[in-house]
């Protein structure tokens, strides 16, 4: 990341002190699995300036443990930066003196919109484990309807890195006519049973912590934090590689010499994993884990076409895609996004393609590489 | 201006409304100008991250491939025109790229740079290898894996049951129809797949 490219990245401004909006919808919202949510409230952010025809709007879509707040800061906390600020602000790739650029936090979340923290209407006590499963096409619809009050009848883009990816593409397949532009970046068109696994090995991380109470924690007065610590610890192994694992760590050990210890931290990646663990604890909920991660498990979009993943994209020839992946991702791998594109030139639609080689691993999507950031600087730049 | 020109003779070749699949397409340059001028539609497939990033800055549809790695992610005769212009002679699998140009595309076309244009003969026969503006690299750092003439691809294309639309030679932005083996810096085919071919 010492390139000279982020130096100049780093230099630019930032969107500033930003403030969260919210706006809550009466209207019922039909869900995938058939269960209604009565009503609900939406968080999110907004950046630059819808102009008159309202024709530049771009809707960012969050991943597992992101939210509506992709860039700026609150205050003058310098610590509060948002997940995409390196991308989103004035002068930045996705340029805000452009675009009307939109955070939107997902039904389920744990960072303000309606999720299972909040109560139940129908019984007055927290959601707990009762909140309804959400899909990524639910989630989709909702912003739909966000996008609506926002009065913008199409969206010129929408842009989001692994789940995030998984929202824009629904976007095109759900809403092809309400949006032009579709960037999906470390994404895939579905997960793979070793994806699934990891999932899974998180959730019984969770389900299985004491703390936990069948969901119903918040009665109790306590949080499953251990099984949030292993949840998130299962997550980050996945999201390095294992060439930036080994150049960040090595067999590196926090004290110097052996302890012989089996309990104790030897190593500075348990240090590391455990930090992570530590910090995911304080701030994500465990719920919304267990729904995020059943979201992902849940797209597959071909599904519904036999597995043809071809028939599944027909909806949106008329949008025009920016498929991204690196090369060490082997969460979301370059072959899994090849398929996409595939999909796409088998429908004869519009797409470009970019394999960045970055040593990340899937959290390349949340970096600043030159060659990345260059690229969709281009696509913007191009957009019209 | 030859690269202009020369450019411009490739692009007549292409049938106007095509659907064209541009392997190695560098920057893009082709290929806006055949959506532009011929209203062309399609994608460019290219490797390096430049050429990538400068056919997006043109708002040309590209791939970033592996031309090594094939073509499975294009079925049959899924366009028009298939281009492979000054691509071959870096590819490993030469053969296999020819035969996936005409397994995807209902006509090819290629070019390469012509071993047997007669400065290069005369090159050789003083015991050097050739250094000209067509083939500008020392045999040491040449990123031409492979050298091939007017002549041997004839051969192949016949070996691999290809139907010759056109053949002709180029040199200095000007086409060269009389002995282009000798007087041609450039090689150019036209061809389809044959209907006897099993490819």
């Amino acid at each position: 990341m010492a390139a000279p490219g982020s130096l100049f990245l780093g230099t630019m401004q930032s969107i500033g002190i930003v403030h969260p909006q919210s706006r809550h919808f009466e209207q019922p919202l039909p869900l995938r699995s058939g269960a209604t949510l009565a009503s609900y409230t939406l968080v999110y952010e907004t950046y630059g300036m819808l102009n008159a025809d309202a024709s530049n709007a771009v809707l960012v879509c969050h991943a597992l443990n992101a939210s509506h707040h992709v860039a700026g800061r609150y205050d003058d906390d310098q610590g509060s930066a948002g997940w995409w600020d390196n991308l989103v602000g004035p002068g930045k790739p996705l340029d805000t003196d452009r675009f009307f650029v939109i955070g939107v936090n997902n039904l389920g979340s744990c960072f303000g919109s309606t999720g299972p923290m909040h109560a139940n209407p129908a019984t007055g006590q927290p959601y707990g484990a009762d909140f309804p499963v959400v899909t990524v096409e639910d989630w989709v619809d909702a912003q739909a309807r966000l996008i609506d009050a926002l009065g913008i009848g199409q969206l010129a883009a929408v842009i989001g890195g692994s789940l995030g990816g998984m929202q824009a593409l629904a976007w095109t397949l759900r809403h092809p006519q309400r949006v032009r532009h579709c960037i999906a970046v470390a994404s895939a068109p579905n997960l793979s049973a070793q994806n699934i696994a990891f999932n899974e090995v998180a959730r019984r991380a969770i389900i299985t912590d004491p703390d936990f109470h069948g969901g119903h924690f918040y009665n109790h007065g306590v949080v499953p934090a251990r099984g949030l610590r292993v949840a998130r610890m299962i997550g980050h192994i996945t999201y390095l590689s294992d060439d930036s694992m080994e150049a960040k760590f090595g067999r590196e050990l926090r004290n110097g010499g052996l302890g012989y210890t089996t309990q104790d931290i030897e190593f500075q990646i348990e240090s590391y994993l455990r930090h992570q663990g530590d910090k995911f604890s304080e701030y994500f909920d465990a719920n919304t884990y267990l729904l995020i991660t059943r979201a992902l498990d849940y797209f597959d979009p071909a599904s519904a076409h036999g597995g043809d993943l071809s028939a599944a994209f027909a909806p949106a020839r008329g949008n025009h895609f920016l498929i991204v992946s690196f090369s060490t991702d082997w969460r979301f791998a370059p072959a899994r996004s090849r398929e996409i594109v595939k999909a796409l030139v088998d429908n004869r639609i519009a797409v470009s393609y970019a394999e960045i080689d970055a040593p990340h691993g899937h959290d390349a999507f949340l970096l600043d590489d030159p060659r990345y950031h260059g690229l969709l600087r281009a696509y913007f730049e191009r957009l019209a | 201006m030859s690269e202009r020109r020369e450019l411009e003779l490739l692009a007549e070749l292409v049938p106007p409304g095509s659907r064209v699949l541009d392997l190695g397409c560098g920057t893009g340059e082709l290929l806006a100008h055949l959506i532009a001028q011929r209203g062309c539609s399609g994608y460019g497939i290219e490797i390096a991250d430049a050429n990538v990033l400068q056919c997006v800055q043109r708002g040309v549809d590209v791939i970033q491939l592996n031309l090594e790695e094939g073509l499975a992610l294009f079925d049959d005769f899924s366009f028009d025109v298939v281009l492979q212009l000054d691509t071959l002679q870096h590819l490993r699998n030469t053969e296999r790229m020819l035969r996936e140009t005409a397994r995807v595309g209902r006509i090819g076309i290629v070019s390469f740079p012509n071993f047997a244009h007669w400065p290069n003969r005369v090159s050789v026969s003083r015991g050097r290898m050739p250094v000209t503006k067509t083939l500008p690299y020392q045999w040491y750092d040449t990123p031409n894996i492979r050298v091939g003439t007017f002549a041997d691809f004839e051969l192949l294309a016949r070996r691999n049951g290809l139907h010759i639309l056109d053949a002709f030679g180029l040199h200095n932005g000007a086409p060269v129809r009389r002995w282009p083996n000798l007087r041609a810096s450039v090689a150019v085919f036209k061809f389809e797949r044959g209907v006897a071919a099993s490819v």
